[in-house]
């Protein structure tokens, strides 16, 4: 429901960033998404013209990658990852998990730019 | 054309992230426990919260609430009734509370300081899906479902009641009625966030009511 706001703040941040670089252009934007994170990738996706439209990221491209959950569990010791997200239990030996160690991510994992001063 | 990779590996909601910890300071250096009230529109947040804040009042807990809509001032109203001092927050479309809107609402509350409060209450907008990414700094977020929505509510949105410290079943007093299958219920709570606390509750009769206000207590102690 607040996809449009998420990317939003993307393309703020990722202007920001672009201070560091002056002349370059980006051409990608990547995301890190944990499958907890309850936003919709493909609104991600639709908002992402819109809201890089008349900005230094227009016409790049969103690519988000979607993390799956991965819990601890104590039963096993071990970290596990689980297939969906309606039943917390270990994959492995069925004891319920509460300790996430990967699955609500939300964060802008890297940009890819054409560099302006190698290309000069 | 040189391309290159530029690593950022920064939060989304870094702002948030930041507001948030800033107040979760303030919250830990008065000493006041925050509490997040998060269900779907129509669950019972408020008659639950006035009934809360009218008993614990009773008890001579000095409590507050930020309620949370996003347009009106009724649910302000009808806490205020408590007698507790109340505050609405109108979003205006806005889809959930932020830590922005709780700092901009403490500042300038009049008659109202952190200090001099042992629990604040933040009432959020009706709504399972948005106010689970936005952190207000909270010590313990409750998720609250009725036994009018269906056992099935907690698979349908994982998200929230995952990120859940408490869950509060409300208006059991219908429960018969409403066909409401209280096995299933508590199954999926667990099956989804295992071991959380779980209090079936109705404002109107004030069952359940007694253990909710002694976790209150215990969780209090625990902060202070």
């Amino acid at each position: 429901m607040h996809e449009l706001s998420i990317v939003t703040s993307v393309v703020e941040s990722v202007t920001e960033s672009l201070a560091a670089y002056p002349g370059s252009r980006v051409l990608a934007v990547r995301l890190r998404v944990g499958a907890l994170a309850s936003v919709v990738v493909e609104s991600l996706e639709f908002c992402w013209e819109i809201a890089a439209g008349g900005t230094a990221l227009e016409g790049s491209r969103l690519v988000v990658n979607v993390l799956p959950v991965v819990m601890h569990c104590r039963q096993c010791g071990e970290d596990v990852e689980l297939e969906g997200v309606q039943s917390f239990r270990c994959p492995l030996c069925g004891a319920p998990c509460s300790e996430m160690r990967q699955g609500r991510e939300l964060e802008i994992d890297s940009i890819e730019i054409d560099d302006a001063k190698e290309a000069a | 054309m040189t391309t290159r990779i530029v690593e950022l590996r920064q939060g989304i909601l870094k702002k948030n992230d930041e507001l948030a910890a800033g107040l979760r300071a303030n919250y830990a250096a008065a000493g006041v426990l925050v509490l997040n009230l998060v269900s779907s529109p129509g669950t019972g947040k408020t008659a639950f919260l006035e009934r809360t804040l009218r008993e614990m009042k009773a008890r001579g807990a000095r409590v507050a609430a930020l309620v949370g809509d996003l347009e009106t001032d009724n649910d302000a109203r009808r806490l205020a009734a408590s007698g507790a001092p109340v505050r609405q927050i109108n979003t205006h479309g806005i889809c959930h509370l932020d830590a922005e809107m709780i700092g901009k609402h403490l500042d300038g509350w009049e008659g109202v300081a952190l200090g001099g409060l042992d629990y604040l209450f933040i009432e959020n907008v009706g709504n399972l899906v948005c106010p689970s990414s936005y952190d207000l700094g909270e010590r313990i977020r409750v998720v609250l479902l009725s036994v009018t929505e269906g056992e099935d509510k907690p698979l349908k949105y994982p998200t929230m009641f995952n990120s859940a410290d408490a869950a509060v079943i409300t208006k059991m007093d219908i429960a018969e009625p409403c066909g409401f299958d209280r096995e299933t219920a508590l199954r999926n709570i667990n099956e989804i966030r295992p071991g959380i606390r779980i209090f079936e509750t109705s404002a109107k009769t004030g069952a359940g009511m007694e253990e909710w206000l002694g976790y209150l207590a215990e969780a209090r102690g625990v902060v202070l």
